[in-house]
């Protein structure tokens, strides 16, 4: 199966400032790949180049087996884009603006207003749909540009960060969408927010300083927490000696932390080497021990942390260049 | 074709959907009607011609005109819409003709409520109708070099202050560049063969050969140049500034 999406050493310079630099990356049918990474760190650009919008550099970007620079026009048909901070014509109504992108996406009579109906009941725009979009609230208007980027039914959807400025029911919304349409596109979507990644997408990858830092699923991507697989546990504090003298030893335990007390109650999280679990053989040996462990539970890592152990030992991460 | 047929569609409402459009239309026809009774003494002349009306539509255009033409792109840079326009399956070149045609159509229809003037004459006497029809011709088919000036300009920038004065200040010097006063300043020092090509630059020069009823091909072919070298400039410069 040739991927849907698939760039190939895509960079691209504006004068001295590389935002993009050498990015390889396949994007499959019914994968949801999030793009991560600090402001500036080239995850617009990259989106931009691939919905055709700027040429790169150097390097392709392949659309379903089109390059987007030499076949613009086709390439465009096959994709939906929603940009960065959903621009719209603020003095159309959201029905004309959206007759409007369906004529131009080839619709006509009553197919254009099946699909206009079919997407404004599915992003739920029914209420405002014959007012000025300037006249909108933030939710709304961000709905209505990803209305117009759904509108075709594309194979490829490239969201630049779709639930920005959402309120969390608006949001769990657009991520029940994307899920939903999921199965047969392949959708990019970027995002600052972390939980979104998990909650959405099948593969997620790391962008900083325009270069690509890291691929995998989000469960792969937690397991680089340092704090992955870790025990908390919460005991007496008159175990407290006890813990910190029988826990270390434990095979796979790396090492232990006094991360609180509450009261009486003190709170410990024991590190695992990587690639080990340790729950079960630290409930075993604390058991023996005869220490009563009130609360036991482990940590899955998060992905703010691999965020911010990755792009931090990146050095200039996290300034704002050119988005 | 059916793409520019959209874009033109939809930025011609988009004149009309603000306050613009009607604000424009009563300026332009009050300027009109101002010009060619007061200054231009349309009854005191006692001649039953537009030829006092049509004078002034030069200098008219050179201020309204960059009017309609500054946010055909600026607004488009600004607002980030650009990127959803050109992220369509669209070419630059459509998008580019069928704003120009939508600016051109709207200066037609502003053009076309002038149409009281050329009834008062016909009342007030029998002028020669073929003249003022090729005077019409003539001043839509200028008003179309004014707008593919300012549209290229426009597309520069995304600021319409700045689409609208730079605009203003080319069309300027290319009406200008027919007058004695521009000319006289080059006979001093330039070869005629520069002189002829200055003069032969000039709106004016080719607007009143036309307002004098005769349409010349050469006059025609000017401006259709002038259109087309400025709408492809404004596709160059359309690609150009997305870019960056």
């Amino acid at each position: 199966m040739t991927a849907m999406i698939e760039l190939d050493n895509l960079s691209k310079s504006f004068g001295n400032l590389v935002a993009v630099d050498g990015i390889d990356l396949k994007v499959n049918k019914g994968e949801v790949l999030g793009f991560l990474g600090p402001n500036g760190a080239g995850k617009s650009t990259t989106m931009k180049m691939i919905a055709g919008f700027i040429e790169p550099t150097s390097g392709t970007a392949n659309i379903c087996g089109l390059n987007v620079l030499e076949n613009p026009v086709l390439a465009k048909s096959r994709i939906g884009y929603l940009p960065e901070g959903a621009p719209t014509y603020g003095d159309m109504t959201a029905r004309r603006f959206l007759d409007f992108v369906s004529e131009i996406r080839g619709f006509d009579g009553t197919e254009r207003r099946r699909r206009v109906d079919m997407v404004v009941d599915r992003v739920i725009l029914q209420s405002v749909l014959d007012q000025p979009i300037d006249t909108l609230s933030k939710g709304f208007k961000r709905r209505v540009g990803l209305a117009q980027a759904m509108l075709h039914d594309p194979e490829i959807l490239i969201l630049d960060e779709p639930t920005d400025g959402l309120d969390p029911n608006q949001k769990q919304h657009v991520r029940r969408l994307i899920k939903d349409m999921a199965a047969d596109k392949a959708i990019i979507v970027s995002t600052h927010i972390l939980e979104e990644v998990e909650a959405v997408c099948t593969r997620a990858v790391i962008i900083s300083h325009g270069k690509l830092l890291i691929d995998g699923t989000p469960e792969e991507l937690m397991s680089k927490a340092h704090n992955h697989n870790a025990v908390v546990i919460s005991v007496d504090s008159a175990y407290s000696d006890k813990v910190i003298e029988v826990v270390p030893v434990v095979s796979g335990v790396k090492g232990i932390d006094h991360i609180g007390k509450v009261g009486s109650i003190g709170r410990f999280r024991i590190l695992p080497q990587p690639g080990s679990t340790i729950a079960e053989p630290v409930s075993a040996a604390l058991r023996e021990a005869g220490v009563d462990v009130q609360e036991l539970y482990v940590e899955r890592g998060a992905l703010d942390e691999v965020f911010r152990q990755i792009t931090v030992a990146n050095p200039e991460a996290g300034e704002d260049k050119h988005a | 074709m059916r793409n520019i047929n959209s874009i033109f569609k939809r930025e011609l409402m988009s004149y009309f959907a603000t306050p613009v459009a009607y604000v424009f239309m009563v300026i332009f026809l009050a300027l009109m009607g101002a010009l060619a009774f007061y200054v231009g003494g349309f009854f005191v002349s006692g001649q039953a011609t537009l030829l006092t009306f049509f004078f002034y539509h030069p200098w008219l255009y050179l201020l309204l005109i960059p009017a309609i033409s500054m946010r055909l792109w600026a607004e488009e840079h600004k607002t980030g819409t650009i990127e959803l326009l050109m992220t369509l399956p669209i070419s630059t070149a459509e998008a580019v003709l069928g704003k120009f045609l939508a600016a051109w159509a709207f200066a037609g229809i502003a053009l076309g409520f002038t149409f009281p003037m050329w009834i008062s004459v016909n009342i007030l006497g029998t002028p020669d109708n073929g003249v003022i029809l090729a005077s019409y011709v003539g001043s839509f088919v200028m008003a179309g070099a004014f707008l593919a000036i300012g549209s290229c300009i426009s597309a520069l920038t995304k600021n319409q202050v700045i689409a609208f004065i730079v605009a203003a200040t080319v069309c300027f010097l290319f009406t200008m560049s027919g007058l004695e006063l521009v000319l006289n300043f080059f006979r001093l020092w330039a070869p005629d063969v520069l002189i002829d090509t200055i003069a032969s630059m000039s709106f004016l020069s080719h607007f009143r050969a036309i307002t004098k009823g005769v349409i010349d091909l050469r006059d025609i072919v000017y401006f259709a140049s002038l259109i087309s070298f400025f709408l492809f400039a404004n596709v160059a410069a359309v690609d150009f500034k997305k870019g960056t």
